[in-house]
């Protein structure tokens, strides 16, 4: 499933005048190959057996580096493999969307190389079953990511791409102290056998200092208030296809790694920090949601959405039960899909007029280009959490989880957190109806000239390969929010597993 | 007293020896240039090959108390040839081997006497393969001094410049201040425990007398200061930028990789063979000088203008980085050791490598603009030269220790997990920060790499030589970052 990108990113060094001499060529390429990989992904789901979902399948282990104990241990459960799709899809999608609007800057073999080796880190991140593995290529999303931004980003790059690498590699310095820490103390680096121990043999200050380290870690990535800073700027700025890698699978790493990592390693620190993690989750709904009511910005704004959303999953975790980190999974997929597809439409809305600025683009979308608008006023409504379409269930359940919380956890807090993200909810429908209002409904006022772009007809025109770009996006939105159960039934083995039960 | 000598364990530094004095003669009778570089280079190979075929062979010793003398001690050999001391000669003459390499056109550019410039660079780094098979003290402090004083020699070289006098002059005040102050560790330790050889100051150490404590106590810190010194630890590191800056850039190169490589053998052999029982006194120490270190190296080249003095201030950096291990005391020490080791091998590599571009770099444009190693000077380098410019991307993104740089990223990796192993997961945290700080300066200067140039650029020409230790060192770098397994099992051996 790897050794596919990994051939393809390899194939792109390969000097211009003998492989692939046009960037259409390219272009092609990247497509067939991210399709191939997608392929891949797909058959190792339908061999995937469902009815074992808490098992490890379709695992890989080698020696790598014996002599620091690590293995090339790969495998995936029900908790990753719906990721290890997910990913596979956008970026496919991505390159099916790039096939006719490629960023502005140039340079397509470069991108390409680097969106398949982003494409490698992260489906090993969510695959690998070794600590130090998962570190790894952890680590190896940084600088494609990096790339990405730094050389197709907007004007404020080159700030945007340095936050958010010096952000995202603070995290991971502590990330990687904390599951040492675990890893020399418990004498294996393995994560399925950490797992099944749940932390017994792991003093209670140890397990403390180490949630804390790899909380961190994961915090700055998912992003959790108030270490989410780097995130608005660094999708602002990013290029379309970056931003929707970025929103729809770069996050999840963080969130994943909570679940998959930090909550079976250290189950006594997870208790500790709980209370803590649901504070910060909560403020981050409700500032997430007051910042979007404040921005101009297209991009910005759905960006600040995802700190919100983020806080809806990060407080499915905190609440420590099966029905909360299922809320978590849950959320995590659903926004990746709506998140990606937003991203994809602010793309094409600054692809046509120029401007991701609201006041700019003025109202009346419906009437200027129906389609967009209404694809729009969908990606909307689902991630508002409108019932019946995906972003519903992910919040629903995070709330209930934390009406519930675990035993040991002071239930009052965790009420009140519930309350408190309740209203938060309130305020994501307030400001995405703020932006439809300003966007689609209305005259169109807009300042902003639509410009002309090759490969569209107008701006009321929606092209082909955009089509193709979304409509997985929507059909899958549809299909998680109408059949939850489709989704859960592959978490809930795995997570109860990972609570110790059955 | 007759003392038997085994001469094969003895082969490398001696084969360096005669090959340093043949030298020396054939430059008294004129011969060229070429002879005399290969003599030097072949010398180095011809001990490597040595190096190697004692890996192959059992552990050796020599120069050992002779049975007379020796009562009911240990055998106390004064130069133990184990496959430690190996590993590290083999280090340090691979990379004596690329500075060889990286000097030819240095030599001819600056107008250095290149007779006297190879046997200074043979001596010294005689010097720093007696460092790591010393096993006694006066052993140490003799090597020690051998590997130092051909480098001061070495630093002031180009005669003409007054930068290079001033540069030899703070390495060498630097470096008297601190053989005093590790002679006087020396001495309190000898006093408090009557030995030299580190295999007798071990045991007598541990059964000291209570009231010859504060002394030993003193003196084993004191001795850790010669040491701090070959490493450039704060806050023995005052010279490095300076002299890195003054020196010929080879020999910059070969302070910070070889000179360094043997310092820490050195710390480690004396803290893990004589002075364990002292762990609780310096291993706290040792971890404040890490962090000390690691910080101070950062911030500073944060505000660095020119590669070579960020070059310097990072390798300041990269040393509280290879201390941090040494820190956990007794505390699964053979594990830090190990770490350490790790460490000094990979980033042996990847400095290097840095070091070969910008001497490559320096080779074309020195001639041309008084502002040669600017960072800004490297704007557009990828344009020019592709592969060099990818190749210095690549070393500066495994010292920041990131994919694709794995190789960098493994040497955190064993350091991170040896110091929380032992305990002291303050350091780690503290380390967790300073990788993220490093990572920015590399990352800057990586970034110039490929952005376009906006003053005049130059033409693009390293020498033959140069070109082939930038080959060497990359390829080494892309070997280690897909097999790390290589130093690691190595070092997990050896230690």
């Amino acid at each position: 499933m790897m050794a596919i990108p990994l051939v393809g990113a390899l194939a792109m060094l390969v000097p211009a005048n003998r492989f692939l001499r046009t960037d259409v060529a390219v272009r092609v390429f990247g497509t067939a190959v991210s399709g191939a990989t997608l392929l891949v992904a797909i058959s190792a789901a339908t061999a995937f057996d469902f009815g074992a979902t808490s098992r490890m399948q379709l695992e890989v282990d080698r020696e790598w580096a014996s002599a620091i104990g690590l293995r090339f241990h790969l495998g995936v459960d029900g908790i990753s493999l719906p990721l290890v799709v997910l990913t596979a899809l956008l970026t496919f999608l991505c390159f099916l969307y790039t096939l006719r609007h490629p960023p502005e800057g140039g340079r397509i073999r470069l991108l390409t190389a680097l969106l398949l080796v982003l494409e490698i880190g992260l489906i090993g991140t969510f695959a690998a079953l070794d600590l130090v593995l998962f570190f790894v290529f952890f680590e190896t999303v940084l600088i494609p990511m990096y790339a990405v931004i730094m050389l197709w980003g907007g004007t404020g790059r080159r700030a945007a791409a340095t936050k958010f690498i010096l952000y995202t590699l603070l995290g991971s310095g502590l990330l990687l102290a904390g599951m040492l820490l675990v890893g020399a103390k418990a004498g294996t680096l393995d994560m399925t056998e950490l797992a099944a121990r749940h932390g017994s043999g792991l003093s209670h200050g140890l397990q403390v200092t180490a949630f804390a380290l790899m909380g961190l870690g994961f915090a700055v990535k998912a992003p959790m208030w108030p270490l989410h800073t780097w995130l608005p700027d660094a999708h602002t700025e990013a290029p379309t296809v970056g931003s929707v890698l970025l929103a729809g699978v770069l996050l999840k790493m963080g969130t994943y790694g909570l679940v998959r990592v930090a909550l079976p390693l250290a189950p006594d620190g997870a208790e500790f920090w709980a209370p803590w993690l649901g504070l910060l989750a909560v403020i981050g709904i409700i500032y997430g949601a007051l910042a979007c009511l404040a921005q101009r910005d297209l991009k910005r704004m759905i960006a600040y959405s995802s700190v919100g959303h983020m806080g809806f999953v990060l407080l499915g975790i905190a609440t420590l039960t099966p029905v909360g980190v299922n809320a978590a999974l849950f959320g995590n997929i659903a926004h990746g899909l709506i998140t990606s597809l937003l991203f994809f439409l602010a793309g094409s809305v600054k692809e046509r007029w120029g401007t991701a600025d609201m006041n700019a683009l003025g109202g009346g979308m419906l009437g200027t280009s129906p389609r967009l608008a209404s694809i729009l006023t969908f990606a909307s409504v689902a991630s508002l959490g409108l019932p019946g379409l995906a972003g519903f269930w992910g919040e629903m359940l995070a709330l209930l989880g934390a009406y519930r919380p675990h035993a040991d956890l002071p239930r009052e807090t965790f009420v009140t957190f519930m309350a408190v993200a309740a209203l938060g909810a309130v305020l994501t429908a307030a400001y995405f109806l703020r932006m439809l209002s300003k966007l689609t409904h209305g005259p169109s006022d807009g300042t902003a000239e639509p410009r002309n772009v090759p490969a569209l007809s107008g701006p009321a025109a929606v092209s082909v390969q955009e089509y193709a770009a979304w409509t997985p996006l929507i059909a899958l939105t549809l299909l998680v929010g109408l059949w939850p159960k489709t989704l859960l039934d592959v978490t809930t083995e795995p997570v109860r597993a990972l609570f110790g039960g059955g | 007293m007759i003392q038997s000598i085994d001469y094969a364990a003895l082969a490398p530094p001696l084969i360096l020896a005669v090959a340093a004095i043949g030298l020396l003669l054939a430059d008294a009778f004129d011969a060229s240039r070429r002879v005399l570089s290969l003599l030097s280079g072949g010398a180095l190979a011809a001990a490597l090959i040595a190096v190697v075929a004692l890996a192959f062979g059992d552990r050796r010793d020599t120069l050992c108390l002779p049975d007379g003398l020796r009562g009911n001690g240990p055998r106390s050999c004064s130069y133990v040839a184990d496959d430690f001391t190996l590993l590290f000669q083999g280090i340090v003459l691979g990379a004596a081997v690329v500075v060889v390499l990286l000097s030819l056109q240095e030599i001819t550019d600056s107008k250095m006497p290149v007779g006297e410039y190879h046997f200074l660079l043979l001596a010294a780094v005689i010097g720093a393969l007696t460092l790591v098979a010393a096993r006694d003290l006066v052993l140490l402090l003799v090597a020690l001094e051998t590997l130092s004083l051909p480098v001061f020699a070495l630093v002031a070289l180009r005669r003409y410049d007054g930068t290079a006098s001033e540069a030899a002059l703070k390495l060498f005040l630097v470096s008297v201040v601190s053989t005093a102050v590790m002679l006087f560790g020396i001495s309190l330790v000898y006093g408090a425990t009557g030995a030299m050889h580190l295999d007798r100051i071990a045991p007598a150490l541990s059964r000291l007398p209570s009231d010859l404590d504060p002394v030993a106590t003193a003196g084993s810190v004191l001795v850790l200061a010669g040491f701090a010194f070959k490493v450039a630890a704060v806050p023995f590191h005052f010279w490095a930028p300076d002299v890195y800056q003054g020196s010929p850039l080879p020999v910059a190169a070969f302070l910070s990789v070889v000179s360094k490589a043997a310092g820490f053998a050195g710390l480690a052999i004396v803290l893990a063979l004589g002075l364990p029982a002292y762990a609780h006194v310096w291993g706290p120490v040792i971890a404040v000088i890490a962090a000390l270190t690691m910080t101070v190296g950062n911030l500073v080249a944060l505000r660095q203008r020119t590669a070579i003095r960020l070059l310097a201030w990072s390798s300041v950096a990269q040393s509280g980085y290879m201390l941090a291990p040494l820190s956990v005391g007794d505390d699964r020490l053979p594990e830090a050791v190990a770490a350490t080791t790790a460490y000094v091998a990979l980033y042996a590599v990847m400095n290097l490598g840095a070091f070969a571009v910008v001497i490559g770099f320096r080779r074309r444009t020195a001639p041309l603009s008084a502002s040669w190693d600017a960072l800004d000077d490297y704007r557009g380098l990828a344009r020019r030269s592709p592969a060099v410019a990818t190749a210095l991307a690549f070393f500066l993104i495994c010292l920041a220790g990131l994919p694709p740089g794995v190789m960098g990223l493994f040497a955190k990796v064993v350091v991170f997990r040896a110091t929380v192993a032992g305990g002291v997961t303050w350091l780690a945290v503290v380390m967790a920060i300073n990788t993220a700080i490093g990572l920015y300066y590399y990352l800057v200067w990586a970034v110039r790499l490929f952005t376009p140039a906006s003053g005049p650029s130059y033409d693009p020409a390293p020498g033959l030589p140069v070109r082939a230790a930038i080959t060497a060192t990359a390829t080494a770098a892309l070997v280690l970052s897909a097999a790390p397994q290589i130093v690691l099992q190595t070092v997990t051996q050896a230690t």
